[in-house]
């Protein structure tokens, strides 16, 4: 069996201020009281790469993922300081796919070029909608505008792949809205676009304020509706959806960091709270961007907690991750009166040796997963 | 001083002539247990350090709920001082006390507590006045032939109105107002006269102490370490450790392993004589072979007239008991086994739910005693219970003249019915008079007929109704304690049962009926329970991958209709790298969830939609508003 593939992940906690609904382990200036923190990043995420380096010894990074918070609040120099770092101890593939998330509002026309010239690949930028009110409600700080200019700017700088998140479901967001939105983020021409229905994470300001009833929280039909939406409109304009949350204009702009996730490939995981898996060990580093800094500043592993994943997990997982992907899940992997089940039902189709949703069951993925594991 | 427990007459010695025994009996917490604790500490056989409140109440659940259910026998000694103020004559005496349940449901704990008195100490709460339980008792120590002892409690309160209640106690009584006793059980302010009293008011026990022995058990409890334990008044002759004694309705003859009194815990005795209170063990284990209400005698030269009978309990109430998970069946049965060892009211068949799986059809006395005997199950035993909604029992005459005995409403017969017949209580109820009005738009509603009113005083009265009982285990105490915003009080016994147009109605769930969920209803509120149960069930049940349908019915005639659309989303939007983890167990938890779901035909309904639907389900008037 050939090893399997590897990426790196970086973790950045940083944004100018916190949106409503998110969850992510990241912090305001205030929150951190200064930007002391922040300045420092850097230099601790290279030493966790070269702490990194002594387990798995060079391993070349097929992916590198800058993800946030906000990477891009960060000087451009110093994320690609972090990356050297990378290419340094691990060692990077020629064609390696190296993407930063990046807020619409936090990119400037020489922090892309410096990017671009420091060997990034790829901006994923968060834009998450192009209707004002919605982006009220999410709390988000950007104009509807900033986006197509962020866009342009990154083509400018020569990013080939460029990527559009939005969420759908928002209160107050009408399927007229989601389909602006959705006409907006075309009209850039990205290569990939993800879309996500709006979670109510628990312990957020939005968890708050829809328990509260200030803030209606998400209804299922109309994320249903606007799901199908997303699809028909992307795959009209020539995207198509490789997993459950993510449309690509051809198999090549596919998020090939996001795809080892789901092939339960191995990664390491740089940055406070950075998740890293390697055949079936996990491990978690501390969140808190100076409990973390603060080990490897004493030359010990950031890591906060570990699990061995036993056969059943690992079962579980693949068939969970898997069957969300456009090339479905190995037969094999599930019982065949389950897979006839699911099949007579219309949820998917043998496709080969696989098993692959179909468009209304990839709405009911989850079920799906449930029937196939129970 | 109070005198040493010591120095007091033993049991099987004692003169009758010093004997006393009477019970405490009231309304639901007008204070009989904290009297009873001022007793036991004034004779002094708790003392100061071994007290705590309400002492008599020993089983965990009647600690929680802060109620008696279990009558509870003491002896205890008791010296009158010379020059007493009460008059009583100076000396020692025995007294034997008697703690009673205060709520409708245990009524027959009273009554056969009664049966080994002479008298009953009627206490009211000098702040709530008479309630529908003071007069239920009272009415029920008359009729056993007891001399009562009028008894105004909390007069502590500053709400407590002794001039009024006082006057309304000795109007009910037939006595004078001046003999109405005032105490406080709380600060023990008159209790020590009432013991006096007590000593006076109440008539000596007689009996032939050369005649045969002869003794009432009054109770029969069964206890893990000395099996059952039974509780007995000696009326003649003399019962003795090592004596063979036998059982007068079976004839079944046991070995007397010990003999004793409760003082206030067990003290073994050599004998037990005329008029004494005590208890004795004989080896058996099940409660059913030393019976309430049978007569205990000796083997040789026994009597051969038993006592007075007792009329024992029949459950009235009927609900599905069922494990949430299946597996639980077996310990359910030996749970039920052993709670019935301990309370023969409880009866149980094994059922078959199509909805609910295994279980047993269990018969109740009332509500409390479902509620508290299910509590129990779940307690001690480590079970985790759906009950179904409880019911009557209905009596089903077919066309062709056949007999049905319903207890369960999804056994209700199909075909040709000529007629039904359902139990019917006579139910009291004392409200003040504000109430009047509402109390009787409930009990219309309700289909009860006034049977009569009395001002109890000025401005509190009592009404007097015939009730279907289906009516009153449905809602109509929360009903009434809601509408009379807690003022009033409801007493029923059993007297008959009537005609009535009633009609079975089904839940299907895709077409399909869900038994657990068919109710025997009076026609006129068919619709409206079928359009609440469906509503209902539309909320609790989660979407499905198609359409249910939900439909409340009547035979085959539809009366009511409620859709759950299908699901069409269920999955989650992202998962990177750090969800995976957390994704993974929340499927684990969505599985184990899975679990606990019933399959009706082939639609998932969680064991929490059960519970909440068949949890006092609101009735027809909800919807007139
Ligand atoms: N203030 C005051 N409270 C009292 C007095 N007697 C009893 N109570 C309170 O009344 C409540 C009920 O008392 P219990 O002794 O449990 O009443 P009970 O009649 O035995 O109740 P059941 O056995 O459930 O019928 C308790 O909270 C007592 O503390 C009294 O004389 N004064
Ligand atoms: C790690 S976040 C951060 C990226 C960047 N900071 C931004 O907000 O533009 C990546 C994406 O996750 C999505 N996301 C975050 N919280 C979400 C939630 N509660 N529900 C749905 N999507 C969410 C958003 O689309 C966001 O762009
Ligand atoms: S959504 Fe993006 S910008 Fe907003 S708080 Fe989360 S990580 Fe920061
Ligand atoms: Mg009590």
């Amino acid at each position: 069996m050939p090893a399997a593939a590897f990426g790196v992940y970086l973790h950045v906690p940083f944004c100018a201020t916190r949106c409503g609904y998110c969850d992510f382990n990241t912090y305001t200036a205030t929150e951190l009281g200064g930007g002391g923190a922040q300045a420092e990043w850097a230099t601790w995420a290279e030493a966790e790469v070269a702490l990194a380096a002594c387990t798995v010894g060079r391993r070349e990074a097929e992916t590198v993922f800058f993800g946030g918070g906000t990477p891009t609040l960060l000087p451009s120099a110093d994320l690609v300081r972090a990356l050297d770092a990378v290419r340094r101890e691990l060692g990077l593939a020629a064609d390696a796919e190296v993407t930063t998330e990046a807020n619409p509002d936090s990119v400037t026309p020489e922090s892309l070029a410096a990017l671009r010239e420091g060997g990034f690949t790829r901006v994923s930028f968060g834009m998450q909608s192009a209707v004002p009110h919605v982006l009220r409600v999410l709390e988000r700080t950007h104009d509807p505008e900033g986006v197509a200019r962020a866009v342009a700017w990154a083509r400018e700088a020569g990013f080939a792949e460029v990527s559009l998140d939005l969420i759908y479901g928002t209160a107050g967001e009408s399927l007229a809205d989601w389909r602006r939105s959705l006409e907006a983020a075309l009209a850039c021409e990205p290569d990939h676009v993800s879309a996500y229905s709006l979670i109510v994470e628990g312990g957020t300001r939005l968890a708050r304020q829809v328990r509260s009833g200030l803030v209606a929280a998400p209804e299922e039909d109309d994320l249903a509706r606007k799901y199908e939406l997303a699809d028909e409109l992307l795959t009209a304009a020539g995207l198509s959806w490789y997993e459950v949350s993510n449309w690509a204009r051809t198999p090549a702009a596919r998020c090939r960091h996001n795809e080892l996730y789901w092939e339960s490939a191995d990664w390491w995981g740089i940055g406070p709270g950075a998740h890293s898996h390697l055949d079936g060990e996990r491990w978690w580093n501390l969140k808190h961007p100076s409990a973390w800094a603060g080990r490897l500043a004493a030359g010990e592993s950031p890591a906060d907690g570990r699990e061995t994943l036993t056969a059943d997990d690992r079962h579980l997982e693949r068939v969970m991750l898997e069957l969300r992907h456009v090339s479905g899940l190995p037969l094999a992997l599930a019982p065949p009166e389950r897979v006839d089940a699911v099949v007579a039902r219309g949820l998917a189709v043998r496709r080969d040796d696989r098993l692959v949703l179909t468009d209304r069951g990839r709405l009911l993925a989850d079920a799906v997963v449930r029937e196939l594991v129970a | 001083m109070t005198p040493p427990v010591s120095a007091a007459p033993a049991p099987g010695s004692t003169d009758p002539s010093i004997i006393r025994n009477f019970c405490i009996i009231a309304h639901i917490d007008h204070g009989k247990s904290t009297l009873a604790d001022r007793m036991l500490q004034l004779t002094g056989v708790v003392d100061e350090r071994a007290a705590r409140a309400q002492y008599l109440d020993r089983m965990d659940i009647e600690r929680e709920r802060g109620i008696t259910i279990k009558s509870q026998a003491v002896r205890m000694p008791w010296t009158v001082p010379d020059g007493n103020a009460e008059g009583a004559e100076p000396g020692q005496y025995v007294l034997n006390m008697i703690d009673t349940p205060g709520h409708v449901d245990f009524t027959y704990e009273v009554s056969r507590s009664l049966e080994a008195c002479e008298a009953a100490v009627l206490l009211v709460d000098a702040a709530q006045g008479i309630e529908a339980q003071t007069l239920a008792n009272l009415y029920l120590a008359l009729g056993a032939d007891l001399h009562v002892i009028p008894v105004l409690n909390k007069i502590d309160l500053p709400s407590a109105q002794p001039e009024k209640y006082a006057a309304e106690l000795a109007g009910i009584i037939g006595c004078d107002v001046d003999d109405v006793l005032q105490v406080s059980a709380k600060t023990g302010f008159g209790v020590e006269a009432l013991l006096n009293e007590i000593v006076t008011q109440t008539p000596a026990p007689v009996g032939d102490p050369d005649a045969p022995p002869r003794a009432l058990i009054f109770d029969s409890v069964y206890d893990i370490y000395r099996g059952v334990v039974t509780y007995v008044r000696v009326v003649d002759g003399k019962l003795s450790h090592r004596d063979r004694i036998q059982m007068m309705s079976t004839g079944a003859v046991h070995e007397m392993l010990e003999v004793g009194v409760i003082s206030p815990e067990p003290v073994k005795a050599d004998h037990l004589g005329v008029g004494e209170v005590g208890y004795l063990i004989t080896g058996v284990k099940d409660v059913r072979q030393s019976r309430v209400g049978d007569t205990v005698t000796s083997q040789h030269k026994g009597a051969t007239e038993a006592l007075g009978g007792y009329k024992h309990p029949v459950p009235m109430v009927f609900a599905g008991l069922f494990p949430i998970d299946g597996d639980d069946y077996p310990t359910l049965r030996d749970a039920l086994d052993k709670l019935q060892l301990n309370d023969a009211s409880l009866a149980y068949e094994p059922e078959t739910s199509g909805a609910l799986g295994f279980g047993f059809r269990c018969g109740f006395l009332g509500l409390l005693h479902m509620e508290i005997t299910r509590d129990r199950l779940e307690r001690e035993f480590g079970l985790e219970l759906i009950s179904t909604a409880p019911s009557v029992v209905y009596e089903v005459t077919m066309e062709d003249g056949t007999l049905h005995r319903v207890t369960n409403p999804s056994e209700y017969p199909t075909g040709k019915i000529a007629e039904v017949r359902e139990p019917v209580v006579k139910a009291t109820i004392l409200a003040p008079s504000d109430f009047i009005g509402v109390i009787m738009e409930l009990c219309q509603s309700k289909r009860g007929q006034l049977q009569g009113m009395d001002y109890l005083s000025e401005d509190r009265v009592e009404m007097r109704y015939v009730l279907p009982l289906a009516e009153i285990v449905f809602d109509f105490f929360d009903q009434l304690k809601s509408r009379t915003k807690g003022y009033a009080s409801l007493d029923y016994e059993p007297i008959d049962d009537q005609a009535a147009d009633l009609v079975k109605v089904d839940i299907l769930l895709q077409g399909e009926p869900v038994d657990a969920f068919s109710a025997i209803v009076h026609r006129d509120s068919a619709y409206s329970y079928g359009v609440m149960l469906a509503g209902k069930l539309r909320e609790l049940i989660p979407r499905q991958q198609f359409e249910v349908p939900i439909q409340a019915a009547i035979g085959a005639r539809v009366i009511a209709r409620e859709t759950i659309r299908a699901i069409r989303k269920d999955v989650l939007a992202k998962c990177y790298g750090g969800d995976i983890s957390r994704k993974r167990k929340l499927l684990e938890k969505q599985k184990e969830g899975k679990k606990r779901m019933k399959m009706v035909g082939r639609v998932e309904v969680p064991q929490e939609a059960f519970v909440a639907a068949l949890s006092t389900t609101q009735p027809a008037e909800k919807s007139k508003k």
